[in-house]
């Protein structure tokens, strides 16, 4: 494989502007570099990244990795934040904060998104972040004892957090409004179906839907910080259950930034074999949540046909990969097994089966009024709100933001694909789902083309981790959008910090836009429309 | 219309009987006659996501699909605790998620049943005890009358353990 050139263009931009850039040696990949700034220019750089219509992908924070062994204790904390370009990808940018001060300035006024990952930075690490418009609690929930910063080296990971008393029943301070028409409705954190817990707190008139504002981070089960300390292979069966749905998606994304840091190309059958997993993966969900967004409009046929589908597809998952839903498919440095031919031609003849039967019932659902009506034009997300967001994946490509890391990153396998791209502009739950056809489609499509083009070879490299202190960065179109990862080595090749955004970190937000004005009933629906994922959330 | 039952009947029946598992352990020595009586062939389950990973969701959710069908048990799931017979859990139990399974259960009448499903429910799984943010397996917080091991536990394992949970005594 070439290797690509250092990525420069930002860097530049940056530099034009005065501000000064130095390149991390001990970060990789090269066309995605990290950059060290200095402090006072962290707004700044963020308002030129705006100004360069860049995307934020992440905003976070690691505690500086200084390799000469110093005491952890006197580790100052580092933020890091990353943007893309459409045509000139990823570019990380990293700050060390004082020790005595840990403080660092909000980038929410040049970009919304950075809001709530903000909040999970002061809640983890207990720095300050300053001109923040919200400064309330997100992941550490109200009643955690007031010092506890999970991702501090000195907090006791080990021991579960004891509630302080006198803060349980401490309230989220929640967006209320006074006048006497409006009402709330709290739905969660337990839900009414089976679906994953969260809270959202609806400010409503008559029928229709004021404000609806989520409050999440009850399924937070201290992810990040039980990866540290463990070694890449044993690290990927966590990754991927940060959000299960989306098993290959994070496994995928985990293994290719340990392999950038470690400077490993894996073999290119194992990368088509990753191709083939994460775009069944992705038929799989969207098969699943077009039967659920139907079934919430009493369309239960869809539903039964859609979980039907599903099941197929499970179970022949199960046979090739012996997982139903391809957990520990994806390792470090390739896939966990090889496909025989026999099995390739099953794979190929079931997608090609279950694409013509969403054909099929893709017809039928465009023909059924009873269903048409309600998903037409509810939910909308507007083409503006999208871009501002940086709205991703499906639901991006729904409201006119078309990101999508197979096409700007174009990791193997997808340099050699030809990637459509559904251009939905309207952005209501009917775009949504008219974008997961079009997906399914196209997903198979090139399900097919991997199989039958699959190289010969190895399906594994051997895996050496790299010296302490080196980070990878990688970004995966998982099916639910992008999801990016950050990895660090320390000593003993165990990871040091893990680092990692679901796509629903973002798409949280563009949901939270999208049920305003509409009416209550039809909440579920847009919800389902969007499914995003509690668990990726809070990690 | 026509298209629709078109379809319904290329496809027919596809609902199979149940297959064997032995992927769980009843523990209920104190499931009583009496409790399984008072359910009278039909069985009302409320799922609580204690910190899963949606994992185990889908696969409660094929559960419900036309090949295992669960309903042809008599069980169905309800959305409130208030007339559910078993609780399901899943996931290990986070300490932002304790507090709202405790009001669950209490919030249901007496008697009960507790399922754990999933190695993380049972054992806390991948993600581990001795993990600042998780509170303990769910027989930590709530007695448990059955587990079912899996990561995640397969739709017959979950058939199965519910099935056998109810048949012991
Ligand atoms: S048992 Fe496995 S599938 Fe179920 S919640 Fe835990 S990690 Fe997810």
């Amino acid at each position: 494989m070439t290797r690509p050139s250092r990525n420069t263009w930002f860097g530049e931009r940056l530099s034009d502007q005065g501000i000064y850039v130095q390149y991390l040696d001990d970060h990789h990949p090269v066309h995605m570099p990290c950059l060290e700034i200095r402090r006072l220019d962290w707004a700044h750089a963020a308002k030129e990244a705006k100004r360069l219509e860049m995307r934020l992908v992440a905003v976070w924070a690691a505690d500086a990795n200084k390799r000469a062994g110093k005491d952890a204790s006197e580790r100052r904390l580092c933020t890091y934040m990353a943007f893309a370009h459409p045509e000139h990808r990823h570019v990380l940018l990293r700050t060390e904060l004082s020790a005595a001060k840990p403080e660092i300035p909000s980038l929410s006024g040049h970009y919304i998104a950075a809001c709530r990952m903000e909040r999970s930075m002061q809640d983890m690490f207990g720095l300050n972040v300053s001109n923040a418009f919200d400064n309330r609690l997100w992941i550490k929930h109200e009643h955690w004892p007031e010092d506890s910063h999970a991702l501090l080296r000195a907090f006791d990971a080990h021991t579960p957090l004891r509630p302080e008393p006198e803060r349980i029943g401490m309230d989220y301070d929640y967006v209320s409004c006074d006048s006497e028409c409006v009402y709330e409705i709290p739905v969660g954190p337990v839900h009414a179906g089976i679906i994953e817990s969260g809270h959202f707190r609806f400010l409503a008139v008559g029928e229709k839907i004021l404000n609806m504002e989520e409050r999440l981070g009850y399924v937070h089960k201290g992810i990040e910080r039980s990866m540290q300390g463990r070694t890449a292979q044993d690290g990927i069966a966590l990754a991927g259950r940060v959000s299960g749905d989306s098993t290959v998606g994070h496994a995928w994304a985990f293994a290719q930034a340990c392999e950038y840091a470690a400077n490993l190309d894996i073999p290119p059958r194992a990368s088509y074999l990753r191709g083939v997993l994460c775009e069944r993966e992705r038929i799989a969900n969207h098969i699943g949540d077009i039967g659920a967004v139907c079934n919430d409009a009493a369309f239960a046929f869809m539903h039964g046909q859609c979980l039907r589908l599903r099941e197929e597809m499970a179970r022949l998952h199960q046979e090739i990969f012996g997982h139903r839903l391809l957990m520990d498919a994806v390792t470090i440095g390739g896939v966990a097994s090889d496909l025989s031919g026999d099995m390739c031609q099953k794979l190929i003849r079931q997608t090609l089966d279950i694409a013509a039967e969403v054909e099929h019932l893709r017809a039928i659902y465009a023909d059924a009024p009873s269903i048409q009506q309600r998903v037409i034009g509810a939910g909308i997300v507007s083409v503006v709100d999208a871009k501002d967001l940086g709205l991703l994946g499906f639901v991006g490509r729904a409201s006119g933001h078309y990101s999508d890391e197979r096409i700007e990153e174009a990791y193997p396998p997808y340099d050699d694909l030809i990637i459509p791209v559904p251009e939905g502009k309207l952005g209501g739950v009917s775009t949504r789902v008219w974008v997961r056809f079009e997906e399914i489609a196209n997903a198979s499509r090139m399900v097919i083309q991997l199989l039958e083009t699959l190289p010969e070879g190895e399906i594994n490299t051997v895996w050496q981790a790299p010296e302490a202190g080196v980070s990878g960065f990688a970004a995966i179109e998982s099916w639910r959008g992008e999801i990016a990862a950050w990895v660090r080595f320390g000593m003993d090749a165990r990871i040091d910090r893990y680092f990692v955004r679901d796509p629903s970190v973002i798409n949280w937000l563009g949901l939270e836009l999208a049920v305003r004005t509409v009416p209550v009933p039809d909440f579920p629906l847009v919800n389902k429309s969007f499914n995003c994922s509690y668990s990726g959330n809070d990690l | 219309m026509l298209r629709i039952l078109h379809q319904i009947f290329k496809v027919g029946t596809i609902t199979e009987p149940l297959a064997s598992s032995e992927r769980f352990d009843v523990l209920g020595a104190q499931l009583k006659t009496a409790v399984r009586q008072r359910f009278q062939g039909s069985l009302a389950i409320r799922l609580v996501d204690a910190g899963s990973c949606n994992g185990c969701e889908l696969e409660i959710h094929a559960a419900n699909n036309a090949y295992y069908d669960i309903e042809r048990f008599g069980m169905h799931f309800t959305a409130s605790p208030r007339f559910a017979d078993l609780l399901l859990v899943t996931g290990p139990v986070s300490i932002n998620m304790k507090t709202a399974l405790e009001m669950t259960y209490d919030a249901m009448p007496s008697p009960k049943l507790v399922v754990a499903m999933g190695d993380c429910a049972v054992n806390c799984g991948v993600f581990g005890k001795g993990n600042y943010a998780i509170a303990g397996t769910v027989a930590d917080i709530i007695p448990v009358d059955a587990v079912i091991h899996g990561c995640p536990p397969s739709p017959t394992d979950l058939i199965q353990g519910i099935l056998a949970c109810l048949n012991d005594a």
